[in-house]
């Protein structure tokens, strides 16, 4: 594949970069951008994503105001902060009374070390704007919701979510869209001692959108970053996840299902460090896939040589609905400790066909007893989600996504 | 009323029956033994619509609709219900809300009312408490993790509920103790009346102590080579199957 038409676009950010006021952080990404650039699939994380179709973003602002997007936003009765095309909207917001939250000029969290993603750094070179989100310690923060809302042209939000210690929070983060928005988010976690993150994620851009998301977790001892991803929307989509089990007793659920139809292309990359002893890791990742559709799951769990005792599980499970659909996995596991249990597994398959005559043979008609196996399927993955209301509005979500491939 | 008449069938290019002569009337009970291979489940599934398996020939009727024409939905929505020899399960999938479905597809194919779930709540442990199945066994998703004998009072239960006017029941006696096996016949006496009737395929005679079938069929080579009434069971328990083979070679 020609990178040609990548470099170019890599060419263009940095020219919209050479425009803008100068800042330490962003100085520092653009010289890192301006020697990487834009990652080609000869770069090994990004073997089985390329970006090609990135070329044919526009870095025009839209002429759409997001706020036209505002009534998709699933009401789930909490306070939520809405950013529209990467900026902060106040007038789409309602945000927490009780809670410091402060948006306008990024709050960088993993910079210089995150630089090393390239998305990373295309990111801190145009971040505009971010929610910075403070929990004190102690607090119970209840359910904040985090939405994008894009109308097109290319959004570089930057958030940052910190808990003290023994705290709690449930962020939803929704992303939606209309049109061939590009839309880069990175979102740094800071979770302190004893603290509990619950991050819920229901990503339906639009049929013609790119998503990229990074996001940074780090754990400290005895805190849990729990967190769950439905990806049902955009052209190409990839959320990578780095966490970092930084203290003992830490645990990470990095929980997923991805339902593509069409020519969708959606990547769930994650990388589990434990760095510290008595840490847990749990990954289950499911993805379904009609049409001509591509699913892509990379996952390391990297055990360092002080991390004894250490309980890390990967499981990935395929559904392929469709014969020309397509799922690239690669699990890997890299030990430095020898007192671990570790360990990763990988199915894909087809509807059973015994179990589809069973349904039928009670008299479900084929297409639902196609839907009852399907959501059966997703259902051990949404099993996690403990706040009700956004659990059912994935229900739905996942409903109307199986109508539209009935449809197809 | 179920009517065979002359069907033969086989899978992957293999014919296993060899031309079915069959009626069974409404409110009676017939057994069909035979050795293993006979053609016993491959019957069971031609009847009930599973896949991979062709007809080649002859014809099968249930009140007067052409089953081999239906999908298998349709099949049960007109009444048939197979009890599987080797029930499926299904994980992810809770029992309640499986049967819940299974009876409201049903009853929407028919034209008739769903039932909310408070009402398919109360007629579902009804029937639980009927078959002696501990309450939880409706929580539990369809199968999985139960025992042998758990599976087959999880069909007889399904029968309960769906109330079909033919149930085939394939080798129900299969991996059961002596109690359960009283427990599931007591569930099909049950529903024994003048609008049910009831195919009972199985091995041993044992099954059919506690079931007791107006006719028994002796199906041999694809063929029902000898039919008469609950005695000829008992006859075959002592002599074997090998007399009646010998029989008709």
């Amino acid at each position: 594949m020609s990178t040609q038409p990548l470099q170019a676009l890599a060419g263009k950010f940095a020219d919209a970069y050479a425009a803008r006021a100068a800042d330490p952080a962003r100085a520092l990404a653009a010289e890192r951008f301006r020697a990487e650039g834009l990652p080609t699939p000869r770069v090994e994380a990004w073997h089985y994503t390329p970006l090609a179709a990135l070329a044919d973003v526009a870095l025009a602002a839209p002429a759409r105001d997001p706020a036209v997007l505002a009534a998709r936003i699933p009401d789930l009765g909490v306070p939520r902060l809405v950013f529209g095309n990467g900026r902060y909207r106040a007038d789409l917001s309602t945000p927490p009374a009780d809670l410091a939250v402060r948006t306008g000029a990024p709050a960088w969290g993993v910079l210089p070390e995150g630089l090393q993603h390239h998305l990373v750094a295309l990111n801190t070179m145009f971040a505009e704007d971010g929610a910075e989100i403070v929990v004190p310690p102690g607090t119970d923060a209840g359910v904040l919701m985090l939405v994008h809302l894009a109308t097109g042209g290319a959004s570089h939000p930057r958030h940052a979510v910190r808990l003290g210690a023994n705290a709690r929070l449930t962020l939803v983060e929704i992303a939606l869209g209309e049109g061939a928005a590009f839309h880069n988010p990175v979102i740094t976690f800071a979770v302190g001692e004893g603290a509990t993150v619950v991050h819920t994620v229901l990503q339906e851009e639009s049929a013609e959108a790119i998503h990229l998301a990074t996001v940074f977790a780090e754990v400290a001892k005895g805190a849990t970053y729990d967190s769950f991803l439905l990806t049902l929307g955009g052209r190409l989509a990839r959320r990578e996840m780095h966490t970092r089990l930084a203290g003992p007793g830490a645990a990470a659920h990095l929980n997923a299902a991805q339902l593509l139809g069409g020519t969708q292309h959606a990547d769930f990359t994650t990388d589990v460090v434990h760095a510290s002893a008595n840490a847990t890791s749990r990954q289950t990742v499911k993805n379904v896939l009609a049409g001509h559709a591509r699913g892509v799951f990379q996952g390391r769990i990297l055990v360092e040589r002080d991390a004894q005792k250490t309980d890390g599980y990967q499981m990935n499970q395929g559904l392929l609905l469709s014969p020309t659909a397509e799922l690239d996995v690669k699990p890997g596991l890299e030990i430095y400790a020898d007192d671990v249990k570790c360990s990763h597994g990988t199915a894909i398959g087809e509807i059973d066909p015994e179990q589809l005559f069973y349904l039928r043979s009670r008299g479900i008609p084929e297409g639902e007893a196609r839907a009852m196996l399907v959501r059966a399927f997703i259902g051990e993955a949404l099993d996690g989600i403990a706040f009700a209301p956004v659990r059912a509005a994935m229900e739905e979500r996942i409903g109307i996504w199986w109508e539209a491939q009935q449809a197809s | 009323m179920l009517e065979i008449k002359g069907l033969t069938a086989g899978v992957e290019g293999k014919q296993i029956l060899n031309g079915i002569d069959l009626v069974v009337p409404s409110g009676e009970v017939h057994a069909i033994m035979g050795p293993n291979g006979s053609g016993k489940s491959t019957l069971s599934y031609v009847l009930s619509g599973r896949d991979g398996y062709e007809v080649t020939g002859g014809s099968a009727s249930f009140d007067g609709h052409d089953l081999l024409e239906m999908p298998p939905e349709a099949r049960a929505a007109a009444g048939l219900f197979l009890a599987f020899q080797y029930p499926v399960e299904l994980p992810g999938v809770n029992n309640a809300n499986f049967l819940r479905a299974a009876l409201n597809a049903q009853r929407r194919a028919r034209g008739e009312e769903e039932l909310d779930s408070v009402a398919f709540l109360k007629l579902a442990r009804a029937a639980t408490k009927k078959l002696s199945m501990a309450n939880d066994l409706l929580r539990r998703n369809v199968n999985v993790g139960f025992s042998g004998g758990e599976k087959k009072r999880n069909e007889v239960l399904q029968m309960a509920i769906l109330r079909p006017k033919l149930a085939i029941l394939d080798e129900t006696d299969s991996g059961l103790d002596i109690d359960a096996l009283r427990i599931v016949s007591e569930g099909v006496n049950a529903q024994r009346g003048p609008d049910f009737s009831a195919l009972v395929i199985t091995h041993y005679q044992r099954l059919l102590d506690y079931i007791v079938p107006d006719k028994v069929h002796v199906l041999a080579r694809g063929r029902i080579v000898r039919t008469g009434g609950p005695e000829l069971a008992r006859e075959l328990e002592e002599t074997g199957y090998a007399s009646v083979l010998a029989e008709v070679a």
